[in-house]
């Protein structure tokens, strides 16, 4: 069971890449495949090292993610 | 009933508050300020709020805001703070919010001058803001028919959601006359479903006056169009007077039409068969009625305190079948009965063809 | 799992119109916010703009009026006026409030008005394609200022926050940025502080919000956020400008 769970809205996101910016562990990369609008959503890695501190979120223009914790 | 005898200014203020207006934004002009003046004590009296906006730009934009909330809000302006209100105008037209703006016409175009004159016909009956829209204008001649008009006003703006004008000029605003404050039966209108007033325990509505998609807004301006010829069948108003079947037929609004109406007695003496037909509604206007009176007649004359404005509209009407004549003065110089008189009597002495 | 993060309720579901990486969306995310933390959204009025924004009604699930261009302040009192107890907030761009608009901001600062304004501040014209605005700074590049905003023909980028503070009607003046999360929590509390300024009738509030604007700098977003941090923060210092503890409205 992991500890942090990062939820991503792939057809909100637009790929601004600010979150994995924002990650102090870098546990968010583009991914290689668009949405239906032609942007690059990001994704997560390895929601292992995901400490659920929610900076992601917060900095996310477009409020496409939701962060959960134990 | 209570006769009291009221200075135009005031009389407008006084209906319109009597009428349900509760709110008024407005920036001085000239020949119009006792309007503002007034209802600044006048709506505090009645639990209104009165706001003298920084510009006539900002009064517009805040009636609007005060429109969609659904209460009954006015300004009133004279014509170069109206041209500042013509963005504000088109939008309250777009967005189908109703309010009354009244205008006191001056002198123009420019800064102009003070004195009476009726330069803001086009402004007014054409629109001076951009798109397809149309104001429902309303033109009193006395004093008292201002007051009539102004309860109507508000009337016509909640039942078609519209902006309505009434428009006047700096001498029916001056000017003191004895008026009743006969308040009219009018239908039950419908609750304002569509006010903006805080979405409470249901889903949120919105007012604009935009739409990006271009099917929307043709849809939008067909609404619109449908609404003006909802009006054209319904609420056209004109005076008639004089001789039932005249050998010129002088046509007038506003002011004007108490010259011609004297022009009128004054040829009947003389000898000559001369009537009045003064349009109340500038839009719609009343176009069928007109059209029916000019049959017969020798000539039209058409006469306004501008250069050829209702002239235009009186020219489409008879469409050619009879000539049309105009006399007009400007710039506050009031046309005077024995100079129309002599101008009736210079045509009739002519041979006037078709 | 304990939420962290979730999407507000009063953000309503639905992909934002804005550009990648511009702040309208964490703008109007933290408005929203606000918000429903205060229990308002069913008597919240907002005011819209017409730029980039124009859209906001969409957005958040409030009640919603837009008319033209720059009149956000006049259009907030008429609605204020003839519903005292009604939440009513504007929220306006560069030139909707800092150029055509200027005159009717000022205004309803001068009155004290009873609403909070947000001003997003992000340098250019967004909507029309990147045309210099008032804020634009000394030597930046727009599609109006080719060679760079000249002082001596362009004048000086505007501060509009300061100048609202030396009005008397101005209550709660703030100017937040987005760029990092703790500048986001600090926006938040701000915008917090601004909505109790109107509710406790002390006042005109105004949030001014820096805002990156990628498509209109011609950067990526990250770049976008960098630039605001090293060039528009300097000039445009983040803080309360203004904070005004007594009831503006009693009379000595």
């Amino acid at each position: 069971m992991p500890r942090a769970r990062v939820v991503i809205n792939r057809e909100f996101c637009k790929g601004c890449a600010l979150c994995t910016y924002a990650c102090p562990r870098g546990v968010l990369v583009i991914s290689r495949d668009f949405n239906s609008r032609g942007y690059y959503p990001v994704m997560v890695t390895d929601e292992e090292q995901c400490a659920g501190c929610g900076f992601c979120a917060q900095v996310c223009p477009d409020v496409a993610i939701a962060v959960y914790r134990e | 009933m209570e006769k009291i005898l009221m200075r135009g200014n005031e009389a407008v203020a006084e209906a319109a508050v009597r009428a349900g207006c509760r709110l008024y934004f407005g920036y001085p002009i000239t020949p119009q300020n006792e309007i503002s003046e007034y209802l600044s004590f006048r709506l505090p009296q009645v639990g209104g709020v009165f706001l003298q906006a920084e510009s006539e730009v900002a009064a517009i934009h805040m009636v609007y805001g005060a429109a969609a909330t659904g209460a009954r809000v006015m300004t009133s302006s004279s014509g170069p703070g109206v041209s500042l209100m013509q963005e504000g105008l088109s939008c309250l037209a777009a967005a189908e919010l109703p309010c009354v703006v009244v205008n006191m016409s001056r002198g123009g175009p420019g800064v102009g001058n003070i004195q009476p004159a009726q330069s803001d016909y086009f402004q007014a009956v054409k629109g001076g803001g951009h798109g397809d829209y149309r104001l429902i204008v309303l033109a009193p001649s006395t004093v008292q028919e201002l007051v009539d008009l102004t309860y109507r006003a508000f009337y016509l703006a909640d039942k078609y959601r519209n902006p309505v004008e009434i428009l006047g000029d700096g001498m029916l605003g001056q000017m003191m006359e004895p008026v009743t404050f006969r308040e009219p039966e009018f239908p039950p209108l419908p609750p304002k479903d569509w006010a903006i007033r805080g979405k409470g325990s249901g889903p949120r509505k919105w007012v604009v006056c935009l739409d990006l998609d271009p099917k929307g807004l043709e849809a939008l301006n067909l609404k619109l169009q449908r609404k003006y010829r909802l009006l054209e069948e319904q609420e056209t108003d004109y005076d008639t007077f004089g001789d039932p079947e005249p050998e010129i037929l002088l046509v007038g609004f506003g002011t004007v039409g108490r010259i011609l109406k004297s022009v009128v007695r004054e040829g009947k003496k003389e000898g000559l068969k001369l009537a009045l037909f003064r349009p109340i509604t500038l839009f719609p206007f009343p176009k069928a009625a007109l059209f029916e009176k000019a049959k017969g007649v020798k000539g039209i004359l058409v006469v306004e305190m501008n250069l050829g404005q209702m002239l235009e509209d009186v020219e489409l009407v008879v469409r050619g079948k009879v000539p049309v004549f105009f006399l007009g003065h400007t710039g506050g110089v009031i046309p005077t009965v024995s100079e129309i008189l002599e101008y009736v009597y210079g045509l009739l002495k002519e041979e006037i063809r078709v | 799992m304990k939420v962290v993060f979730e999407r507000p309720k009063t953000l309503l579901e639905k992909p934002f119109t804005y550009c990648p990486g511009c702040h309208h969306g964490l703008a109007q995310r933290l408005i929203a916010e606000v918000i429903e933390e205060l229990g308002i959204a069913d008597r919240t009025i907002g005011v819209g703009p017409i730029g980039c924004s124009v859209y906001i009604y969409e957005f958040i699930d409030v009640d919603f009026v837009v008319g033209a261009h720059g009149r956000a302040p006049a259009i907030a009192t008429g609605i204020k006026r003839s519903l005292p107890d009604r939440v009513v907030f504007s929220y306006q761009g560069d030139g909707d409030i800092a150029a055509i608009g200027t005159a009717e901001i000022i205004h309803v600062a001068n009155r004290g008005e009873l609403i909070t304004s947000f001003f997003v501040n992000n340098a250019v014209f967004g909507m029309t394609g990147g045309q210099m605005a008032p804020t634009t700074l000394l030597g930046q590049k727009t599609k109006t200022t080719p060679l760079g905003r000249d002082p001596q023909v362009h004048g000086f980028p505007f501060r509009l926050g300061e100048c609202l503070s030396v009005l008397e009607g101005s209550a709660y003046i703030a100017r937040v940025a987005l760029t990092r999360p703790q500048f986001i929590r600090q926006a938040k509390e701000c915008i917090r502080k601004a909505f109790l300024t109107q509710m406790e009738g002390k006042g005109f509030s105004l949030i001014e919000i820096l805002s990156p604007c990628p498509t209109n700098w011609g950067m990526s977003p990250k770049e976008a956020v960098d630039w605001l941090e090293e060039k528009m923060i300097p000039y445009f210092p983040l803080g309360e400008l203004k904070v005004k503890g007594c009831n503006s409205r009693e009379t000595p």
